[in-house]
């Protein structure tokens, strides 16, 4: 019995999340009385031993290069491999893209229940219980799992860190690899960028910026808060921002520390995807705008005269 | 080719989110249900756009639901698809929503699956991935472009802070998000002809489920908003570093 976790990475690089995730795995080990262990797929350049100080004690590494291109059957026959011969009952992943198209597939073929998208341990109580989060984010499930073995996605940026200090186990593992159906054929990334799923800090512009010639108010700020952008649907679908920048009940849902949202009204489909945020800005010149509501701090003013002051603000307490 | 659309029913997106019985049950009281967004907007549009580029394509649309489904189904059929089918079940879990959906796959043969991301209300993102183990298919999840060239399917899927163009052999199944294709609205003719398209319902299989929603709840109401004067910003970024620990 263990518990497992499949660490993402991205250009050979843990990701941020899977920290998360790595760590979230190694308090349900604790609390059950067992080990976590880490699986990662395809070459990476990190030193993973540090896993160790996240609570895991062992990584099983398949570097076949063949597995840098993605396939999620692939993936996940290598995955249910690594269950068999870990004897793990409680799989985790960060909620990430490769988890959505896996964990699935995997639940299926381990027949082992699934909460996507949990934002709290399991509470073990009475059973298996996992907090996640349904209704774009405007409310939470408690999630009884039933079955023997168990898969959890765990949303980006709603577990805090314990860090502790070890040294873990490196230890390559013999998967039988099947060949690749899906063939990935271009990848675009936006390198450069803050990941907006794992940003601490995303700052947000909406209409009330009124062309996409202004959005340095919004990427000055995110440049200097080394914060993630983000934008409002219509602000997407107009072409002022990439559309993988759109947050809410149809885009992405966030929970950063802190959402700064420059002339964004706050409708509740905008709300749904941003309000797990933690601390939330409201900068918008209607006293009436609903954000407002949902908001931890706010000016009433206009996003052109008070973020250039901000701006300048933020940069003095940074030269500091 | 024959394509298969997945389609649930879920709450309209401005519907006020409360629950009743304890907490165990969403409130339905006052709500408006309609085809969830990612299964109308994009599955379905896109999945029509591909009949109209070649008419002899089948289409149709699969439901895992209860009588009360049957409004939206006649809706969507409004915007196009030959017929449905609904698969006569209260919804359980997904691994249960999921083994009848492949039954009806497996039976139909279909070239091309098609669900949306996910659903509004429980936000699973995961019958699609599911339904393509069950039938031993390829999966590509959150594709946002999708074309067909050559017997061979040609799908842009988003990834952290990119995206990534697969290409895959028919048969696969597709979750489907925002950039597939543009919204459409139902007409006169659509929905007259809508009436006369045969909505098939069929008995579940016997399957298992994996999970069961034991409560809900809301997040906590916030304290209320701290609004820092206009004329002094220099406040705000003060209380962020130094109150809130922000930054
Ligand atoms: C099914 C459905 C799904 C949707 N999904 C999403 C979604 O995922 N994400 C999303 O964002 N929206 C979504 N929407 C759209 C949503 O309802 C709103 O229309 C949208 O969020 C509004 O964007 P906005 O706030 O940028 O623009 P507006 O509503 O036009 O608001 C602009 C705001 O800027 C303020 N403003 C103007 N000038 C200034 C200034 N100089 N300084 C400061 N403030 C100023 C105004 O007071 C106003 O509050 C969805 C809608 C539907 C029906
Ligand atoms: N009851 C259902 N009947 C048919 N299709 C469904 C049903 N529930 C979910 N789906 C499909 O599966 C997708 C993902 O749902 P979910 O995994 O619940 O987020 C939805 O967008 C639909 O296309």
């Amino acid at each position: 019995m263990s518990v497992l976790v499949f660490l993402d990475q991205a250009d050979g690089h843990i990701t941020k999340s899977s920290f998360e995730a790595a760590n979230y795995a190694s308090k349900i080990a604790e609390q059950s009385g067992t080990t976590a262990e880490a699986i990662v797929l395809g070459t990476v350049a990190d030193d993973l031993s540090v896993l160790g100080n996240y609570g895991v004690k062992k990584v099983h590494t398949v570097s076949d290069p063949s597995l840098n291109n993605f396939d999620a059957q692939v993936i996940t026959n290598v995955l249910a491999q690594a269950v068999a011969a870990t004897g793990a009952d409680v799989i985790v992943f960060s909620n990430s893209a490769a988890a959505k198209a896996v964990a699935p597939r995997l639940s299926v073929k381990l027949k082992a229940g699934l909460v996507s998208g949990a934002v709290a341990l399991p509470d073990f109580s009475n059973g298996f219980v996992v907090k996640k989060t349904v209704f774009s984010g405007k409310a939470f499930a408690h999630i009884a799992v039933t079955s023997a073995k168990k898969i959890i996605t765990l949303n980006p940026n709603s577990f805090t860190i314990e860090m502790g200090s070890g040294i873990a186990e490196i230890m390559p593992f013999a998967a039988t690899i099947d060949t690749a159906k899906v063939t990935v054929t271009a990848v675009n990334k936006i390198t450069g960028e803050v990941s907006l799923s794992e940003a601490d800090i995303v700052i947000s512009g909406g209409r009330g910026l009124k062309g996409p010639e202004n959005w340095g108010l919004v990427t000055d700020l995110a440049k200097l808060l080394g914060a993630a952008t983000a934008c409002s649907r219509p602000v997407a679908d107009i072409d002022w921002r990439p559309h993988h920048e759109h947050v809410g009940q149809t885009g992405l849902a966030i929970a950063p520390n802190l959402y700064f949202a420059i002339g964004i009204s706050g409708a509740i489909q905008h709300l749904a995807g941003v309000n797990r945020s933690k601390v939330i800005v409201v900068i918008n010149k209607d006293p009436e705008a609903p954000f407002f509501k949902a908001a931890d701090y706010g000016i009433v003013g206009d996003a052109f005269e008070v973020m250039p002051k901000i701006i300048e603000a933020v940069k003095k307490l940074k030269q500091a | 080719m024959k394509i298969l659309v997945c389609i649930s029913k879920t709450p309209d997106t401005t519907a006020k989110i409360a629950f009743a019985d304890n907490n165990t049950k969403f409130a339905t009281d006052g709500v408006q249900w309609i085809i969830n967004p990612y299964d109308e907007w994009y599955a379905l549009v896109r999945a029509i756009e591909l009949k109209e580029a070649d008419p002899s394509t089948i289409l149709h649309l699969v439901n895992v639901g209860a009588v009360d489904c049957e409004p939206i189904i006649r809706k969507a059929l409004a915007l196009g698809g030959d017929e449905a089918i609904r698969i006569n079940s209260e919804n359980t879990d997904s691994f249960y929503i999921a083994s009848q959906i492949a039954a009806v796959a497996k039976e139909g043969a279909y070239d091309l699956i098609f669900t949306g991301k996910e659903t509004i209300d429980y936000n699973g993102s995961s019958i699609g991935g599911m339904v393509a183990e069950l039938l031993d298919l390829p999966y590509i999840s959150h594709a946002f472009k999708f074309d067909l060239e050559a017997g061979n399917a040609l799908v842009v899927r988003e990834i952290e802070g990119g995206e990534e163009t697969n290409k895959v052999a028919l048969p696969v199944v597709v979750s489907c998000q925002k950039g597939m294709a543009e919204q459409r609205i139902p007409n006169m003719k659509g929905i007259m002809g809508a009436r006369s398209k045969p909505l098939k319902i069929t008995e579940p299989i016997a399957a298992d489920s994996l999970t069961t929603v034991g409560s809900f709840d809301l997040p906590p109401a916030k304290a209320g908003v701290k609004l820092v004067s206009p004329e002094n910003p220099e406040e705000l970024v003060r209380l962020l570093h130094e109150e809130a620990k922000a930054f």
